[in-house]
């Protein structure tokens, strides 16, 4: 912890990971990564949170061990018995704090300490104070909120002492459905999906008609084929109220975005700077920051920054 | 049907007679809707303050209070939907769309925010709450919460669920169930879609938007195909004859790697039409049926609330209810019970 000091945060994986990749991705983390909070958890299909057990202990104890705030984070759409069943284990334990990403977890969390996920609709100051209320000390705005909305949260959740924290890398999460569209590329249920999204560890992209890179599918999930990178935008940020940037998982080295973040955020190198080192991660898709300029939210803006590929420029 | 009324309450062996939920996008298909038999009407302020801010649609304050006088004089509810997530620094916006509402004697408000909710069960304690199915409450213990925090006395049930989970879901709930029975399925989890946004600017849940006319293109070429277009992309390509649907991204076409040629990624476009699992949802402890289709034309809301109230009047007398008319009615002639019939659909 930084004390009042912006904090790199790491959201929670959000493929099918092999186990083993999954742990030693969570090892490297704790051991090398400036990152101060680190969540865990399934957050996207209850199926998958088993393939983890075994590892799960061991990333915990190790991140922990490290210094890392370790949260747990719910899944984000609570619909069957099995995600019910995963969202009372995780209220119900004590050790660490837990990240509610589907309303299913207030109802057991409300009245102690925990955080509110970015797949919660925290859109403004009233659920915050709503929320904080039910003793949230911390949320994560949705990816779509644009930056003057996110300026009025801010006021708000320095009033509640609540930390308002913000994705500012990765894919962006764009929609949930209970139909699994991995399954369904291979005509599959998700019943019978045979874990086929373990095949696309950063999702599966698709294209238009025109052969235009468009969305990518995770499961149940729709994310945006752009990378959100809002290095240019943290100082803002930071004015907002924004004290958490968040990293979504990727398997690129996330050490390395990380280590840009965090000298960003420090004033150690400049955004121009920042913008290279991103560019030479050698990322599968462009960039984009629209959302936060209240433009479509697969443009990238310029930002006075050196220029990213964006996804308007590649599909227009 | 094997059910007949047991007494003159209404009250059959298996369930109570549910209300017909119909869709109001302007004042004369609320007039419309009512005479055809609607129990309630559902409807939205001319903005970004209802899941269905389109051009040319929903009520001002002075329709909505006429509204109120019409649907009540006839024994029919109106509903409010103020159910879209305010962007802060923008509450006031939904604040007076929930105090407009509440001085003009709705039946009911349809909330989806929580501090929109919040605000109305504090400001006004006996206006009724419905959950919204923007708010995506698809779990017992989500439903639950909403009513042990803000009073909710009914919750729009998502249209991902089976007809065995609705009805699981109704012994573990102090509320009642409304749950959609025909019209448009959109895919996406309601009220968690941000793909309109992503594609056009404009936000389905802050602004009401899905998929906006103002982004739509239609492009022909010499040999007559149509190409639909939102945004900068294109969402699906229709050869010369071929009924083309609206774009909206979660029923496009598109190419994927890992499969050969165009597919429906996320869903083929049908309609959703659960007239034949009437009983059946009744039995599950519905208690309000919801036709979908704020947008549709008054020839289409008299049709399909008409031919409801029918079937719901025909299953409570213990006869079998005739829908197929329905079909008709149905996008591109096409439908499907989607999750509502079992789980093999996802």
């Amino acid at each position: 912890m930084r004390g009042d000091e912006a904090e790199i945060t790491l959201g929670p994986v959000l493929f099918n990971w092999q186990p083993e990749q999954w742990r030693d991705f969570y090892f490297r983390i704790a051991d090398e990564a400036p990152v101060d909070t680190v969540y865990v958890g399934e957050a996207i299909c209850s199926k998958r949170a088993p393939l983890f057990d075994r590892c799960r202990g061991a990333v915990l104890d190790r991140l922990d061990a490290a210094g890392k705030t370790v949260v747990l984070s719910t899944l984000s759409e609570v619909v069957l018995a099995l995600d019910r069943k995963q969202i009372d284990a995780m209220c119900a334990q004590a050790r660490f704090p837990v990240e509610a990403n589907d309303t299913a977890a207030l109802l057991s969390l409300a009245g102690r300490a925990h955080r509110i996920g970015p797949f919660m609709n925290v859109y403004n100051e009233a659920t915050l104070a709503f929320l904080a209320g039910k003793g949230a000390d911390g949320v994560c705005v949705p990816a779509e909120l644009p930056a003057e909305a996110i300026r009025a949260m801010g006021e708000t959740a320095a009033g509640l002492g609540v930390a308002l924290e913000a994705q500012v890398f990765g894919r962006m999460p764009l929609a949930l459905s209970a139909r699994c569209y991995h399954a369904r590329v291979y005509d599959r249920t998700r019943d019978s999906c045979l874990f086929v999204c373990e095949k696309d560890p950063d999702g599966l992209e698709l294209k238009t008609l025109e052969g235009s890179p468009f969305l990518a599918i995770n499961g149940i999930q729709t994310l945006s084929r752009e990378y959100l990178n809002l290095v240019g935008e943290l100082a803002d940020l930071r004015v907002a109220g924004v004290s958490r940037f968040r990293l979504s998982p990727h398997s690129c080295d996330m050490v390395a975005v990380a280590e840009i973040f965090r000298a960003a955020l420090d004033r150690a190198i400049d955004v121009p700077e920042a913008m290279a080192r991103i560019g030479r991660l050698d990322l599968p898709g462009p960039f984009c920051n629209g959302f936060y300029h209240h433009r479509p939210g697969n443009h990238w803006h310029r930002t006075g920054s050196a220029p990213a590929r964006s996804g308007a420029d590649l599909t227009r | 049907m094997s059910e007949a009324p047991s007494s003159e309450t209404g009250m059959t062996d298996g369930f109570v007679r549910p209300d017909l939920v119909c869709p109001a996008g302007t004042p004369a298909a609320l007039r419309t809707a009512v005479d055809a038999g609607a129990d309630a009407v559902y409807c939205g302020l001319q903005n970004e303050t209802n899941a269905r801010n389109f051009p040319g649609l929903n009520f001002t304050p002075a329709e909505l209070e006429s509204a109120v006088d019409y649907a009540n004089a006839r024994g029919a509810k109106v509903l409010l939907a103020v159910n879209t997530f305010p962007p802060a620094g923008r509450f006031a916006i939904w604040r007076d769309a929930v105090d407009l509402g509440a001085r003009l004697g709705i039946d009911a408000l349809i909330v989806a925010d929580m501090g929109v909710a919040d605000y109305a069960a504090r400001t006004y304690p006996d206006l009724r709450l419905h959950l919204s199915v923007q708010a995506g409450a698809s779990s017992p213990e989500a439903i639950r919460f909403f009513c042990r925090e803000v009073g909710v006395k009914r919750v729009v049930l998502p249209r991902i669920l089976t007809v065995a989970e609705i009805a699981a879901i109704h012994h573990q709930i102090p509320c009642e169930i409304e749950a959609f029975v025909f019209g448009n399925i959109g895919m996406m989890a309601e009220g968690r879609c941000s793909l309109t946004n992503y594609v056009t600017g404009v936000s389905t849940n802050m602004d009401g938007v899905c998929s906006p006319a103002a982004d739509v293109r239609y492009e022909e070429d010499a040999r007559h195909t149509l190409t639909t277009r939102l945004g900068p992309f294109v969402i699906d390509r229709f050869a010369a004859g071929e009924s083309a649907g609206y774009p909206t991204i979660c029923k496009g076409r598109y190419l994927c790697g890992a499969r050969d040629g165009a597919y429906y990624a996320f869903e083929e476009p049908v309609s959703l039409n659960l007239s034949a699992l009437l009983p059946d949802l009744m039995r599950a402890g519905v208690t309000a049926l919801k036709i979908e289709g704020r947008q549709r034309s008054r020839a289409y809301v008299r049709s399909v609330v008409a031919a409801f109230r029918r079937a719901v009047d025909d299953i409570m007398a213990g006869r079998d209810a005739q829908l197929a008319e329905l079909l008709a009615l149905t996008e591109g002639h096409r439908q499907t019970e989607g999750a509502f019939a079992g789980k093999t659909w996802r």
